[in-house]
């Protein structure tokens, strides 16, 4: 037996009205244009790594992976400054990925490992579809360990494998098609139940044992459409998040499973269904250390930490989907392997260093000490996760951006060390000298196709 | 160990300055041949005579042959010298050091830089292959730092911050608009200053300098040799350099109100010429203007003024054409441009155009001593670059 010990959600800052799109109730949170899968699902770990021993195992699941060749999961272990024996893997191409990556998580722990299960996703639409307006950004991990150390166990688990046409798409093609409605909901409501049942029987449990009922799928009917078909009452039935958040992909069931766990309380069983290319089901008990495992972010403060007057246009640019003028300005160079290999722990982690000799921490990390002058006498120190406030700062409106104008500050941290860099997530007509901020793992831009991952600094949410 | 410099024992015998502009029609190769004719010419003298060449560009050509394929140089020594916004200086005082050695009897010092060609707003860095991490802002967005620090520092509210930083920038415009050289030859209203559209935190686009291409020469020889060539020379007091340890970025007692860098170059440079009291001592300047806050900055650090006093100073007039102690009277980087390699020469060209009594409608009386500044870099992180010259 084994169960989540930590885990952490991360919903992006911003959000787009329905009304902006194509008409509809609600909103949906849209990953900035400095992140991607990548930066959410760092932003989600460092949540559920933040206490307790380093994992020897990542499972990353995405159905929108920053590159179709190159491994996703070793970014966020680089990100969250693993160790280096631990192993690490990609899973996708459906959205049930998400919750496939748990299952096996729960396995690998079972048998003893440490595992990072993270799952993010970045879900657009063709402009004015369905799906750009039901999807939603967001990313959830989980720690998975050992039943002594669990705050959530698994109790029961059941899977279901189905060939049928329903999401697809090629790596060509930019947006993904669904089979009609109608379609999706006969093929799927079977396999939910299904996936539901076992996994009840398997735990010894029937549904009115259940203190939460986690739903959700392709066809949001046939995940609506469960609880009924238990037998659940409504007031049991966890909120899908569809009007603040949105559907999000491969991350949806994990971030929908964090929000239920932020309150559950001891004794608890969770049943999370997650349906796309068949079912799989997970059932949790809750335990009295579930306190311990969860995160200083609540789902429901990320979500309620938001700006939401997102112009459709500027959303479209940032997806790559509409053609812009660009700035009279060069196309940023790409950065270079050997440099960010050498780089890793400072590019990756943010580790600057701290002088042993007279104690001055400075970052990046140096080897001559810039207060004291001596010569390689530093030892690593980590900044992600240290506070700050502002020194000083610009709005620069020349600066190329996809969100001008770029803010950049100076940055001194309460334990030492400055650093100067650009703000995100933040509005310019509010920035103060002495704002209080943290670190962000950002994907700064792109260039000949090479990702360039780095730190920035947003107001504290 | 010492910086012992090298005053009065080098002097500048001729100089050349093309018109500063966007020379669409001519190369950085046209550029070189254009300033070193002039510079020929004033010292009368023909290419055989130079021995030596130092050539500042820090975007318009790589090596020597930047300038000795176009001047179809006779294999002489060129050396391409790049150190940011002071490449220009940089070239000439390398130049003056070469001939104090002996090495050579005449040798020149010729800037250039084509930045209209590239199509880009502002300047361009390249910057060799990285990990990604560097900070991407822009010089407007690094030197903008300086304006709240300053205000907060010394307690002045932002609305007069501004009308120091206009003012600056309507007194540079306003001596331009006296250079047939320089590419903005017009006053700006002040009003129109202080409205231009921002470009970064408190600038506005005319509280930066412009984009412009250009090229300036001069020819240096040994003091006793000056005569040969010109009856009026002048001649080099102090030259100094400084590269910082870039301490601004990573220590937080740095504040944004002060060029370390400027102040130690400065210091080494009144050491090199016995200048105890620049305020009093120092004719006029022409100092590295990129930007307004800079200049504001530049006054207290070159010791112009005093700590927290040099926005009242610049209110007062001091620094006019017609104050006591005239900064920028060709017009500055503000109406010049700055194209990179050649701005340092340039404002050489301005002190060896006053010291001689040749600058026309901005001719300063009796000028005695004159200063160039260049600053290449950004607060907390530059290059500075001092000289002082006299008759």
């Amino acid at each position: 037996m084994a169960g989540i010990v930590r885990y952490g959600a991360y919903v992006p800052y911003t959000r787009i009205a329905r009304s902006a799109i194509a008409g509809g109730a609600g909103e949906r949170a849209v990953a900035s244009f400095d992140e991607d899968a990548v930066s959410m699902a760092v932003e989600a770990c460092r949540e559920a790594l933040r206490e307790g021993a380093a994992p020897d195992q990542v499972l990353f699941a995405t159905t929108s992976p920053p590159y179709a060749e190159k491994l996703a999961a070793a970014i966020i272990h680089a990100a969250c400054a693993l160790p280096h024996e631990a192993g690490s893997a990609d899973l996708g191409a459906s959205s049930r990925s998400g919750l496939s990556a748990l299952g096996l998580g729960a396995d690998l722990a079972t048998a003893g490992r440490r595992v990072l299960v993270c799952a993010s996703d970045v879900v657009i639409g063709a402009p004015e579809g369905p799906r750009e307006r039901s999807g939603g950004d967001a990313a959830a991990a989980f720690v998975l360990g050992p039943d002594s150390e669990a705050g959530a166990r698994v109790i029961g688990r059941a899977a279901a494998t189905s060939e049928y046409l329903d999401v697809w798409r090629t790596p060509e093609m930019p947006f993904a098609r669904q089979w009609e409605d109608r379609f999706g909901l006969e093929v799927l409501a079977p396999l939910l139940e299904d996936v539901a049942h076992r996994a009840l029987r398997g735990a010894g449990l029937q549904p009115a044992d259940l203190a939460l009922l986690v739903a959700e799928a392709t066809s949001e009917r046939a995940a609506a459409g469960l609880a009924a078909t238990l037998g659940i009452k409504p007031e049991c039935v966890a909120d899908r998040l569809a009007s603040s958040v949105g559907r999000a992909g491969a991350a949806h069931a994990g971030l929908l499973l964090a929000r239920a766990l932020d309150s559950a309380s001891p004794g608890d069983r969770i049943l999370v269904v997650s349906g796309a290319d068949g079912a799989e089901a997970v059932v949790f008990e809750v335990t009295d250390r579930i306190q311990a495992a969860r995160p200083s972010h609540r789902v429901d403060a990320w979500i309620s930490s938001k700006r939401a007057d997102l112009a459709w246009t500027t959303w479209l640019k940032w997806r790559g989907i509409l053609p812009f003028e660009p700035p009279r300005r060069p196309d940023p160079e790409r950065p270079a392997a050997p440099p960010m290999q050498r780089a890793e722990r400072w590019k990756y982690a943010f580790t600057g260093s701290r002088c042993t000799a007279c104690g001055a921490a400075q970052l990046p990390p140096q080897r001559v000490c810039v207060a004291c002058g001596a010569v390689d006498r530093m030892e690593p120190e980590p900044f992600a996760d240290a506070s700050g406030r502002i020194a000083t700062f610009t709005v620069d409106r020349l600066a190329y951006s996809l969100q001008p104008p770029v803010v950049a500050a100076v940055v001194d941290f309460e334990r030492g060390g400055r650093f100067q860099c650009e703000l995100t997530d933040v509005d310019p007509a509010k920035v103060a000298i002495g704002d209080e901020l943290e670190m962000t793992f950002r994907r700064l831009f792109t260039a000949q196709g090479v990702h360039n991952y780095f730190w920035k600094a947003r107001p504290r949410r | 160990m010492g910086s012992h410099g090298i005053r009065d024992r080098v002097a500048i015998v001729g100089m050349g300055c093309t018109a500063f502009g966007e020379h669409w029609a001519k190369s950085a190769g046209d550029l070189l041949i254009d300033s070193s004719q002039e510079a020929y010419r004033s010292a009368g003298v023909t290419p055989d005579a130079v021995d030596a060449y130092w050539l500042g560009t820090m975007g318009s050509g790589l090596s020597g042959l930047t300038l000795s394929e176009p001047l179809k140089l006779q294999y002489k020594p060129v050396t391409h010298v790049e150190n940011y916004c002071a490449t220009g200086s940089e070239a000439l005082r390398n130049a003056c050091y070469a001939v104090a050695s002996g090495a050579y009897d005449l040798v020149m010092a010729i800037g250039v830089e084509k930045l209209k060609d590239s199509g880009y707003s502002g300047l361009v860095v390249g910057n060799a292959c990285t990990d990604g991490t560097e900070p991407a802002v822009t010089a407007p967005a690094t030197f903008s730092l300086l304006a709240p620090a300053y205000a907060r520092k010394y307690g002045i509210d932002e609305k007069t911050l501004k009308e120091v930083l206009s003012r600056i920038a309507f007194k540079n415009h306003r001596n331009g608009a006296r250079n047939p050289k320089a590419p903005f030859r017009k006053e700006v209203p002040i009003e129109a200053i202080a409205s231009s559209p921002k470009v970064a935190g408190m600038l506005g686009i005319m509280d930066c300098s412009g984009v412009s291409d250009g090229s300036a020469a001069a020819i240096v020889c040994r003091a006793e040799d000056a005569h040969r060539y010109t009856d009026r020379p002048i001649f080099v007091k102090a030259l100094s350099f400084v590269a910082g340890p870039a301490e601004g970025p990573l220590k937080q007692d740095y504040d944004f109100t002060s060029f370390p860098e400027v102040v130690a170059s400065a210091q080494d440079a009144y050491r090199q010429a016995g200048v105890s009291d620049p305020r009093a001592e120092i004719s006029m300047a022409e100092v590295h203007d990129c930007f307004t806050p800079t200049e504001l900055v530049l006054m207290e650090d070159l010791g112009f003024s005093a700590r927290g006093k040099a926005w009242q100073d610049v209110l007062e007039g001091r620094f006019d054409l017609d104050g006591p102690q005239p900064v920028n009277p060709d017009g500055g980087l503000k109406s010049f441009g700055h194209p990179i390699g050649a701005s340092g020469l340039r404002m050489m060209y301005e002190m060896w155009l006053q010291l001689r009594g040749e600058a026309g409608p901005r001719q300063i009386r009796d000028p005695r001593l004159g200063l160039t500044h260049n600053l290449g870099g950004g607060p907390g992180r530059c290059v500075s670059f001092v000289s002082i010259v006299g008759r």
